[in-house]
């Protein structure tokens, strides 16, 4: 998957791009300034001291003072009270980020070894890419179908474990209509690393479009045939079904347009529009023998148009 | 002058001239079956530098890969193994067991005056614990290595990898014995053994920090053994603890394990503090400043400690007010954590300060904790740490802490007490080239993750977009020379046994009681039993004027 670069805010962080983001960098640079003053601070005495009470002879006086009690209680009382203070910085922000609006539109999040798939109000599902409208609070309601994931987008400045047998949800209002990255920040396994995602942030009317259509912003829809070959791909017909004769997991497509096919209970089939339909529908109703009956239903998952893409590419594979 | 002194000022009478721990007996199986707490602290010193050599090695194999974005060495199923067996080796191998086994037990009961240990046969077992736990996670890497990180996580641990879990965990919990029985031995000691006139407040404060080492290791390594117990059990027997499939929570595993991980981070640094304690003091050549402060600040550590666990896991799913209080708690390690701080400094005002190698250790733990510690602060915050969660940000925070603060204590420890040991001074230019690589090295690697992390670049990645990699290639290239930097120490060290000029009994002029018999000591300690009338770090009247 080729995704664009995160953009860089400033030196530290990458721009923010969400109405969150904003409040978190604040508490980020307060809690910065005040450990750089710190520092300065712990360090200039060192640095003085040691150059100052360098030993000059083995006879050097050197200080009786033991203990200072109202050094002491001074530097136990001024950092207590501005830890105290950070925490409440620190508890602000996350309650925005912890409470989602009630008018949030919920896209249901599943992760698995290794990939995410995102389920829209209506049914639409996209896989490692999230579309978001722009300027309307979006929330995950995720749940992992294995192991332990985490969801982290870096330009929201988001971050929740995504666990097996239990809902997690994050939510974050995209201010920036451009992509982003989403990374799996939880150790998953040996595809860990590549287990990340594109967010599509866009316009509500452009979300609305490609919610109906399929269409993105400045897509023209395809010849039918043409999407056929980009769902079969995107869609994982290809880990199935080879284009060149080859036997994977199910017959290939190769000539499958036409042809002939012997089904595991002795009858026969000829490949044509209503087979494919039927078998993207309902898989299991016709296996070809010698196949493993592993298909899983595409029903709700393909459009109509989809359906007739595919048809119109499976035509075209000779 | 006590930085002159010779055996015959110390006292020694003709008869244990010439004579010490390291020749009274001699072979093999003298060191396999000895009891003397001098012998076990050096086996124990070998084994946890071959541990750190063994994490080293994996580290610098680890930054080799993340040279370039995508494959550079290694696939990806052996980079898993490689940062787990790196975190592993490093946390329970070498850091945990660094500074009390090997530096405590040898000068904890040198430093209240006592013979030995108040158990000096299960000192021997925890060593003979800590080798067989050493060999399961050894054997864990021949039969297929680890790929589950070193914190386990199931459901990842419990029933998806592939690799040698079981081993490893066995070997870890094999080795939270030894941990325990080394914090028994000491708190033992420590009540019953000091020296006549040695009272508490007259104990150097290497030993506070020890005994509140210790009493965490025997409460909260019970907690880890029993977690890792369940988890074999769940991962053999699918008994449905943590795995959600079989009706567990892989949540409350996060739970068990940071309840003791977390307790285990001041096993780590609560040592580390001591030493440098001993090293400022030493080479300011005054009493430290608030004695009573920095002891009760490690104890207070160690209570704080049992109470912050849950910060690990604010984005777990635990619910909010617990991620709320966590935090709120997560603060008050920060308190005694700046008194120590402060303290030491005030310990360098007015002193009389000589830069020997481990003073530059010493100051360079000023340094980097100074670094750990801040930049603990950003984690602590709820919503920062929404986004720095899981990121390079911790990686270097936490190297900062235990790599920048406790070894670099270890080592300076091990310089500082190298001719007490050994009985042989090294050579000290060397040793200051190694300390400045080190020195330089590490913060070359691993400032740079800091920028890392908050740019956004994830923990535990094999593949990363090409954006991160000049900062990746330039970590990398500050690994090698933080590697070389140890090199030329050890190189130095091993040197010194035998080239080294002999030691005399106190080379750093220090006011503590190891220091007052020979080096290398006898197998007694002391001829005879020492009688301390002096406050920590005073020294007799004629001298200090």
């Amino acid at each position: 998957m080729r995704l664009d670069p995160i953009e860089l805010g400033s030196f530290w962080m990458p721009k923010q791009s969400s109405t969150i983001a904003q409040e978190i960098d604040t508490a980020w640079y307060i809690v910065y300034w005040l450990d750089v003053v710190m520092f300065v601070g712990l360090m200039v005495p060192l640095a003085y001291f040691m150059y100052r009470y360098k030993r000059r002879t083995a006879k050097d006086k050197v200080s009786d003072v033991t203990h200072s009690t109202t050094l002491e209680i001074t530097w136990t009382i001024i950092p207590s009270i501005m830890v105290i203070g950070l925490f409440f910085v620190g508890l602000s922000g996350w309650m925005k980020a912890m409470v989602a609006p009630g008018n949030a539109l919920e896209i249901r999040t599943t992760a698995e070894m290794y990939m995410w798939t995102f389920t829209y109000p209506n049914g639409n599902v996209s896989v490692n890419e999230l579309v978001v409208p722009k300027g309307q609070p979006v929330k995950l309601i995720m749940s992992s179908k294995d192991v332990l994931h985490s969801f982290f987008v870096p330009e929201f400045r988001v971050k929740q474990d995504v666990v097996p047998g239990t809902y997690t949800t994050v939510w974050f209002e995209a201010t920036e209509n451009r992509d982003t990255i989403l990374f799996c920040t939880e150790y998953c396994g040996v595809g860990h690393s590549d287990m990340m995602a594109r967010v599509r942030v866009m316009e509500k009317a452009d979300y609305d479009t490609w919610q109906e259509t399929g269409l993105m912003p400045g897509e023209k829809p395809l010849p039918p045939a043409e999407l056929g070959k980009k769902l079969y791909a995107t869609r994982s017909c290809n880990t199935c079904h080879s284009l060149d004769g080859s036997r994977i997991q199910g017959p290939t497509f190769k000539g499958v347009f036409g042809r002939t096919e012997q089904i595991a209970d002795g009858t026969s089939v000829k490949v044509d529009e209503n087979y494919i339909r039927e078998s993207l529908l309902e898989p299991n109703k016709k296996v070809v023998s010698g196949y493993p009956a592993v298909m899983p239903t595409y029903k709700g998952l393909l459009k109509e148009t989809d359906i007739d893409a595919l048809i119109a590419y499976l035509k075209t594979v000779q | 002058m006590a930085n002159t002194a010779t055996v015959d000022e110390l006292g020694h009478s003709p008869e244990v001239r010439g004579k010490n721990y390291l020749n009274q007996t001699a072979g093999v199986w003298s060191w396999l079956t000895t009891v003397d707490h001098k012998r076990i602290g050096i086996m124990y010193l070998v084994s946890v530098l071959v541990g750190f050599g063994l994490g080293g090695i994996f580290a610098l194999l680890v930054r080799l890969e993340l040279l370039t974005a995508k494959k550079t060495i290694m696939d990806a199923s052996q980079y898993n193994q490689a940062f787990t067996l790196h975190g592993a080796a490093m946390v329970f191998l070498f850091i945990i067991p660094s500074i009390p086994a090997s530096l405590g037990n040898f000068f904890l009961p040198l430093m209240i005056g006592a013979k030995d240990v108040a158990f000096p046969r299960l000192n021997l077992l925890s060593l003979y614990l800590y080798w067989i736990g050493a060999i399961f996670m050894l054997a864990a890497i021949v039969t297929g290595g680890v790929d589950t990180g070193w914190t386990f996580y199931v459901p990842y641990a419990s029933g998806v990898s592939t690799t040698s879990v079981i081993s490893a965990t066995f070997g870890v919990f094999v080795m939270g014995f030894s941990s325990i029985l080394t914090g028994l031995n000491f708190i033992v000691t420590l009540h019953k053994l000091r020296a006549p006139g040695m009272s508490w407040y007259r104990m150097p404060l290497f030993l506070w920090s020890l005994y509140a080492t210790s009493i965490i290791q025997v409460l909260a390594t019970p907690v880890l053994g029993i977690t890792l117990l369940l988890l074999i059990f769940e991962r053999a027997f699918h008994i449905g603890i943590f795995d959600p499939t079989l009706g567990g929570d892989p949540v409350l595993f996060q739970h068990f394990f940071w309840f003791y991980s977390h307790p285990a981070v001041y096993i780590m640094i609560l040592p580390g503090m001591g030493v440098a304690t001993e090293i400022l003091a030493t080479n300011s050549q005054r009493r430290v400043f608030g004695y009573k402060a920095i002891a009760f600040s490690s104890v207070a550590i160690a209570l704080v400690s049992f109470l912050v666990w849950g910060h690990h896991m604010f984005v777990s799913g635990q619910s909010e007010l617990s991620s709320a209080i966590f935090s709120f708690l997560t603060f008050f390690v920060a308190i005694p954590s700046g008194v120590k701080m402060f303290n030491w400094l005030g310990t360098l005002w007015g002193g009389s300060i000589r830069f020997t190698v481990p003073m530059l250790y010493g100051i360079a733990f000023l340094f980097l904790f100074g670094i750990g510690g801040l930049t603990g602060l950003f984690l602590g915050m709820l919503s920062v740490d929404l986004h720095l969660h899981d990121t390079y940000f911790v990686v270097a925070h936490f190297h900062y802490v235990m790599m920048g603060s406790t070894a670099i204590a270890f080592f300076g420890g091990l310089h500082h007490w190298w001719p007490k040991m050994t009985g042989k001074m090294y050579d000290e230019k060397l040793a200051r080239v190694g300390f400045a690589l080190t020195f330089i090295g590490f913060n070359w690697t691993f400032f740079t993750q800091f920028i890392l992390g908050t740019r956004g670049m994830p923990r535990r990645y094999y593949n990363y977009l090409d954006q991160y990699q000049p900062l990746h290639a330039f970590s990398t290239y500050g690994s090698w020379v933080l590697g070389l930097g140890f090199l030329i120490t050890f190189i130095c060290l091993a040197r010194s046994l035998k080239t080294g000029a002999p030691a005399p009994a106190n080379p750093w002029d220090s006011a503590t009681l190891e220091w007052q018999t020979q080096s290398p000591p006898i197998t007694e300690n002391f001829e005879k039993a020492p009688i301390v009338t002096l406050d920590a770090y005073e020294r007799p009247a004629e001298e200090t004027a």
